[in-house]
């Protein structure tokens, strides 16, 4: 032994495609899917569950990847940033985060668009005040969050519109 | 500086690009995760490093040994200070610093604040790296500490540099004076006689004032690849400045600057965190030593002991006749710049700059300080200077309408400069309206009208010595089939710079945007851009690509004159074509005729650089920006809790040349002056950072939003830059503690600490005796 941890193998879906990897006990979410998958849209900044930049879908709920061990994945969904598009369509977050100038460094967005699309399926067509309430444990450091809520807020329009 | 613009040229087209909110050039990739940050980019055989930190204040390193460490699986190389004394670093200059060379690579024999780097180590992997620091021994020998600048600067006090200070390349404040004790820098100007003025005044106004220090939070730590190979060493960074890192590690390493290479891939914001040479010397010594790429990537710890904001203490009197003219003002600024320069004196100078506010003195004395002390590096942060001392001067200046009984905002209109009136002896003239700028944001916050109970109101005005030096280079590269390639050497940190040059080269060449290409700053290919900081991109690169684009419209125009045989004054370009009357050559068409096939391509060049005077510090700044804010606030005076109602900015910009980025970017600053203004702090005890995470150091969220959130775009086009365009984005975040502090002094509260905690205002009423009163 090198000191090194046992390995352990486990199965999971990643952005709808299945997933076998070889892993360390102790290793994160993040690494793993940064490092291993190379899925960098999560980023690291605060590594206390904090900023929510890591921001990752497990089964549909946001999680800190910085702080959840891959191997809690095992079995289970996950949603990167770089899954959020489907067949070739942006999800409406995204449209209305460029249409709104919601980016700015953009190390925070794919955490936020993330969190913001769990709002938007439990509260289909949030108010300001809901999506300000909801995105409170998201950090951005650039837009001073309003065209981020407004963005959130016409996104929410949008689906609603689109499902009527 | 009106010389900045180009001369001549045929009035161009407009396709309604300039002046549009246009979506950003970097949005898609940025909300599908495919933007690459440095973070993200692997270099084939890549190490990863890790920094062992000093516990200590300060401590002679009397033993490291790193034997253990190096033997460790996986381990490929520790560096300690004495690799770099060593044969393995012959030549290298072990001390950088842009301002002062005074810091080293990694500590040698000493170190001078807890967390500087004593050692790093590379590994296969960051756990390897992070189990081979806790192999690394080391005894200190404690030595007395110096950790406040009272400290610092007491009789006997322990000096943390002896000898001569050795200049950096880009120290560019004068000659550079060895200064008593921990003096790092003294910045003093000085007009008309004070005392006289002071004495012949009816009312003064004076204090003491004491300001945090502050963490920039740019949420993508400081992260750096380095690697070495047969025509030098290439880096990957989070930088703002490319080509002074560039200078520094070719300074360092000894290595003509082609040798030396800076990739900027996109930059997870830096707000000043990320200007100078920051982690890139560690960097590369290490990966010299390893062989190997490296990439070290602090944590956010680490980047709090790497750059700060400076703390400062402050005295300051104002002076004013009974008729409600001010007249004079004395100041006094010490700032804490910690262990190393950084960029501390160029700080002391901007609140200099700062202190004396935008009026019209009969005489004005200020003295600026920048003090080493046994504390992490203070360097910039974004509008510093001007977020020191605009809380502080626009407190007195309240305060002495107050006293005259006038109102605050009309003893501004009296007393603020006009357009073309001096700031500073010597320099740049006032080019903004301030006086309409500060009636618009009063007017914003409700200013006049029924103020229910416990809710102040207060404005701020503040100018900042904005542009850096006015050395700015681009070029483009048209191709083929007309798209064209624009180089420019500034760092996209989220400000939009891409998209601003995109709308620039789309104006000038009547391109559509999507025609049009914006490389990452590469110092290989990318032509020099002096920084990307002090709001100067717009202006000045913006400038260059701007000379860039008529540059290579004139060639085809002169491509088409020849081709037809016509004067080019009868000729313009409209929908990527040159045209006369109805006939059009595309420039595909152009380039064709040009070069006799399909193929070549034309470049167009654009350089701005200081024309007039000596381009000095003395003779700056570029532009005057304005630091105009207002705010509402109410008070809960059971908790000295304040919520803010309303927070108003202008972004006195000039030309909007896009509306919607300038208004993110000054919403942005707004919120962060209302973080600096109400709870961020930096705490040190005896040294010590005891807040270094995210969960005890608290920035703005959502949560935070006042109620009312605007910011107002002035365009007077009274700017130097591209079609008059001037920097904002630095401006707000001096802007908004100021008024903040004045809506508690309307409540009777005159604060003199930031920031304004619920404790201490609470105490601070209970002291001026207005607890009670306000509790009733």
């Amino acid at each position: 032994m090198d000191g090194r941890a046992p390995s352990m193998r486990m199965a999971l879906t990643v952005n709808g495609g299945p997933v076998e990897a070889v892993i360390e006990p102790r290793e994160l979410l993040l690494d793993f899917l940064r490092d291993r998958l190379g899925l960098t849209g999560a980023k690291r900044s605060c590594d206390v569950q904090v900023c929510g930049a890591c921001t990752v879908l497990l089964d549909g709920q946001a999680v800190s990847a910085c702080c959840t061990l891959a191997y809690e994945a095992r079995g289970r969904e996950v949603t990167t940033i770089e899954g959020l598009a489907a067949d070739g369509h942006l999800h409406p977050l995204q449209e209305a985060f460029i249409e709104h100038a919601a980016v700015q460094c953009g190390f925070c967005t794919p955490g936020m668009i993330l969190t913001a699309a769990t709002l938007l399926h439990d509260v289909p067509a949030p108010t300001a005040e809901q999506a300000k309430d909801y995105l409170k444990g998201t950090l951005c450091r650039c837009t001073g969050y309003w065209k981020i809520i407004e963005a959130v807020v016409d996104a929410g329009r949008r689906t609603r519109e689109t499902r009527e | 500086m009106s010389a900045l613009r180009p001369a001549g040229g045929t009035a161009p087209v407009r396709p309604g690009v300039v002046g549009t909110s246009m979506r950003r050039v970097d949005a898609l990739e940025k909300v599908t995760g495919a933007a690459r940050f440095t973070g993200d980019m692997v270099v084939p055989g890549m190490l990863h490093g890790r920094v062992l930190r000093s516990p200590l204040p300060h401590a002679r390193i009397a033993r490291l040994e790193v034997t253990a460490a190096e033997r460790m699986p996986g381990v490929r190389a520790v560096l300690t200070g004495a690799d770099l004394l060593g044969a393995g670093f012959a030549g290298t200059d072990p001390y950088y610093g842009h301002a002062i060379k005074d810091r080293p690579i990694v500590a040698i024999d000493r170190v001078r604040f807890a967390g500087e780097p004593v050692a790093a180590v590379a590994a296969d992997d960051p756990a390897a790296a992070d189990e081979a620091l806790l192999a690394i021994r080391v005894e200190y020998e404690e030595l007395p500490a110096v950790t406040t600048v009272q400290a610092a600067m007491a009789a006997g006090a322990p000096p943390l540099h002896e000898g001569p200070l050795r200049p950096g390349l880009f120290h560019g404040l004068g000659e550079l004076r060895r200064e008593e004790g921990n003096v790092c820098y003294h910045y003093r100007f000085t007009r008309g006689d004070l005392d006289r003025v002071f004495t012949e005044a009816d009312v003064v106004v004076e204090g003491e004032y004491t300001f945090p220090a502050v963490y920039q939070y740019a949420m993508e730590p400081h992260t750096v690849i380095a690697q070495w190979g047969a025509d030098g060493l290439t880096v990957w960074a989070c930088c703002q400045h490319p080509y002074l890192v560039r200078a520094e590690l070719a300074d360092v390493f000894r290595l003509p600057l082609p040798a030396v290479r800076i990739i900027v891939p996109y930059i997870g914001g830096g707000f000043g965190s990320k200007s100078y040479t920051k982690m890139e010397p560690i960097t590369a010594a290490l990966a010299r030593k390893a062989g190997r790429p490296v990439l070290i990537a602090n944590r956010i710890d680490e980047a709090m002991v790497t750059t700060r904001r400076h703390n400062m203490t402050a005295t300051m009197r104002t002076a004013a006749t009974r008729d409600g003219r001010v007249v004079a003002r004395q100041c006094r600024i010490w700032l804490d710049t910690g262990a190393y320069a950084d960029n501390g004196p160029r700080v002391a100078a901007t609140a200099g700059d700062a202190a004396p506010g935008p009026y019209r003195w009969r005489a004005v004395n200020v003295d600026a300080w920048a003090v080493y002390t046994n504390t992490p590096p203070a360097g910039s942060y974004r509008a510093f200077g001007a977020t020191h001392m605009q809380w502080i001067g626009e407190a007195q200046i309240d305060a002495l309408a107050r006293k005259v009984g006038l109102d605050p905002l009309e003893f501004r209109q009296r007393n603020l400069l006009r357009p073309g009136e001096e700031v500073r002896p010597g320099g740049q003239p006032l080019d903004a309206d301030l006086v309409g700028d500060v009636t618009k944001v009063a007017a914003a916050i409700g200013w006049g009208g029924p103020k229910p109970p416990l809710v102040g109101r207060g404005v701020s005005v503040g100018l900042l010595a904005a542009g850096a030096h006015p050395v700015s280079t681009a070029a483009i590269r048209l191709q083929a089939d007309g798209t064209a390639v624009l180089l420019v050497g500034t760092s996209e940190l989220g400000q939009g710079a891409r998209t601003v040059f995109t709308q620039i080269v789309a104006e000038e060449l009547a391109l559509p945007p999507d025609r049009i290409r914006v490389m990452g700053a590469d110092t290989q290919f990318t032509p020099y851009d002096r920084s990307t900081g002090a709001s100067r991109s717009t202006t000045l690169a913006g400038g260059a690509v701007q000379h860039a684009a008529v540059n290579l419209r004139e060639q085809l125009l002169d491509i088409a004159a020849s081709v037809w045989g016509l004067p080019r004054a009868s000729l313009a370009v409209r929908d990527g074509a040159v045209w006369h009357e109805t006939e059009r050559l595309s420039y595909p068409d152009l380039l064709k005729r040009h070069f006799g096939m399909i193929g070549g391509e034309l470049i167009g060049r654009g350089e701005v650089r200081p024309q007039h005077g000596t381009g000095s510090y003395a003779e700056g700044p570029v532009f005057w920006e304005v630091c105009v804010g207002g705010a509402e606030v109410e008070l809960d005076p059971q908790t000295g809790q304040i919520r803010v109602r309303r927070l108003a900015s202008v972004a006195d910009v000039g030309k909007a040349i896009n509306p919607q980025l300038v208004e993110a970017q000054e919403e942005g600053a707004c919120l962060q002056g209302l973080g600096n203004a109400l709870f961020e702090e930096m705490l040190f005890e005896d040294g010590h950072l005891i807040n270094g995470s995210l969960l005890e150091y608290r920035v703005p969220t959502t949560a935070d939003l006042p109620d009312e959130f605007r910011s107002i775009l002035v365009e007077n086009a009274d700017g130097p830059g591209p079609y008059g365009a001037k920097g904002v984005g630095e401006g707000a975040l001096a802007a908004v503690p100021a008024a903040i502090v004045n809506a508690l002094a309307d409540l009777g509260i005159d604060m003199r600490q930031l920031p304004l905690t619920p404790e201490r205002v609470w105490r601070r009423a209970r002291e001026l005796g207005l607890a009670r009163e306000v509790v009733s």
